[in-house]
């Protein structure tokens, strides 16, 4: 296959940045997306030019690491898996790619395709974890979960932070990603004890870097997971309770 | 360990301001005062109908307006407890949507090069800043319109029927009526499907529902305003 690529390039994050074409080719369809930056990669070192920065990590659609805007769609034409799951055969011979990074104030770029998202890692840190007692561990069925309950909350864990909701939303809202990690631990019986301060916190920490949701759906579809937007109104409706639990908790501790 | 603070610690808020500092908080407020305004809107339409029993009905059932709560409440006393909130909600769904404009924008600085593929957003959705904006500057020549008579010279107060027909008949207005519903179904569409999400209400079984409740409300309403321009327009009412 021959194409023509348009890729992101910036040389730092304060750097301007442009789309550059960059034509390719002999490229199986075979090939992964990220397999085919590779050789592209290897053609430019070869040529003496500063190869494509992006990020990848695991390829096999867990890490969360990869993430690359294809054509104005979030991980590219094939919904429901992240770009490293992405192959070549799902472009024509002659296609023009337009190849770009996540674009969002609380994504800066790092270089080229290479965003970064700690960000997300602060709203992990804000209330995205549970309280465990420390000591031998409690009996495996000590705490029982009905089957749905440890379904639906596991459909929120799959979310690998990939970062794919922000970009696909158009007011770069991270209510989706916020969502799933609240979700997956307010869903359980382990998750109790912290489910309105974290719900509380984590929001509000979202805001400070994130806009906000018009329920326009886009993440759900970008989504490689394809985590529903659901959790985003249980989120909501969370929130509203935690303003009244919160304060009553409050009152309690004087 | 690192235990969580609180976040209600500390703030000495009152806590609905608090709430509404919040984007979230700030959709529940829309979508509160959405409910509030969709209301409205029905009630409006239902009650203009009056218009295809007449000139007596509908002047009447615009006096009658005026007298629900008599003799507890004095004339127009009860339409003001019901525009006094109507108001509020107004300014509250606009302030909202204002800050949250605001808010999204300082997210969004950087654009993509290549034109965005939507999948799942609507154009309703994506215009919804746009058809709010016809709908209020709408609103205020309504209101100047049919309300106080401002810019509507055969106006006569306490004779709806007359001042609609007057006014509808002119084939410039009646457009601006039509373009102006339109906007408002579009709206709706996108908004009473929103609002559900933005307060929670979800439920796998039902969610289905909300979609068709947004869309019948969306239809029912459009249909209903622009019968009147129309059906003025063409002689059948006036």
């Amino acid at each position: 296959m021959d194409l023509t690529l348009q890729v992101w390039r910036q040389a730092g994050p304060n750097a301007p940045g442009r789309l550059v074409d960059y034509p390719v080719k002999d490229i199986s369809p075979d090939m992964s997306f990220l397999e085919m930056l590779d050789i592209v990669n290897e053609g430019l070192n070869a040529q003496g030019i500063e190869p494509i920065a992006f990020d990848h990590d695991c390829r096999e659609g867990i890490c969360g690491m990869c993430g690359l805007m294809i054509n104005g769609l979030a991980h590219g034409p094939q919904l429901g898996t992240a770009t490293c799951q992405l192959h070549m055969r799902k472009f024509k011979d002659g296609d023009t790619i337009v190849i770009e990074p996540w674009k969002a104030a609380g994504f800066p770029i790092v270089r080229d395709l290479a965003v970064d998202r700690s960000t997300f890692d602060r709203i992990i840190e804000a209330g995205g974890f549970i309280t465990v007692p420390t000591g031998s561990a409690s009996d495996a069925n000590l705490t029982l979960v009905p089957k749905e309950v440890a379904d639906w909350s596991m459909d929120a864990a799959a979310c690998i932070g990939c970062g794919a909701c922000v970009a696909a939303c158009p007011n770069s809202a991270a209510q989706l990603f916020t969502a799933a990690k609240i979700a997956h631990l307010s869903l359980l019986p382990q998750g109790q004890p912290e489910r309105w301060t974290r719900v509380e916190a984590m929001v509000d920490k979202m805001e400070e870097f994130f806009g906000s949701c018009t329920n326009h759906g886009e993440c759900e579809t970008a989504c490689p997971k394809e985590i529903s937007i659901d959790f985003i109104a249980l989120m909501n409706k969370d929130y509203m309770k935690a303003k009244f639990k919160n304060r009553r908790l409050v009152s309690q501790t004087g | 360990m690192a235990v969580t603070e609180s976040p209600a610690k500390g703030r000495r808020r009152f806590w609905l301001l608090d709430l509404y500092g919040s984007a979230v908080g700030k959709k529940w407020a829309m979508a509160l005062s959405g409910i509030g305004l969709l209301g409205f809107v029905v009630a409006h339409m239902i009650g203009n109908l009056h218009m295809y029993e007449g000139a007596a009905e509908m002047n009447e059932y615009g006096e009658y307006l005026r007298i629900i709560g008599g003799p507890i409440l004095p004339h127009t006393v009860f339409l003001w407890l019901i525009r006094l909130p109507l108001l509020a909600a107004f300014l509250i769904h606009i302030h909202a949507a204002y800050a949250l404009t605001i808010t999204n924008n300082h997210a969004t600085i950087d654009k993509y090069k290549q034109p965005r593929e939507w999948l799942a957003a609507s154009y309703a959705s994506r215009t919804m800043r746009w058809s709010g904006v016809i709908v209020l500057l709408f609103v205020a020549w309504h209101l100047a319109d049919l309300t106080l008579g401002w810019v509507n010279p055969d106006f006569i107060s306490g004779e709806p029927f007359h001042n609609t027909v007057v006014s509808l008949s002119n084939v410039g207005i009646a457009a601006l009526y039509i373009v102006a519903n339109i906007a408002l179904g579009m709206h709706i569409f996108h908004g009473a499907w929103s609002l559900f999400q933005s307060i929670g209400v979800n439920n796998p079984r039902f969610n289905r529902w909300r979609r068709w409740f947004a869309q019948a409300l969306a239809t029912v309403i459009v249909i209903g305003n622009i019968s009147f321009p129309v059906m003025i327009l063409t002689g059948v009412v006036g």
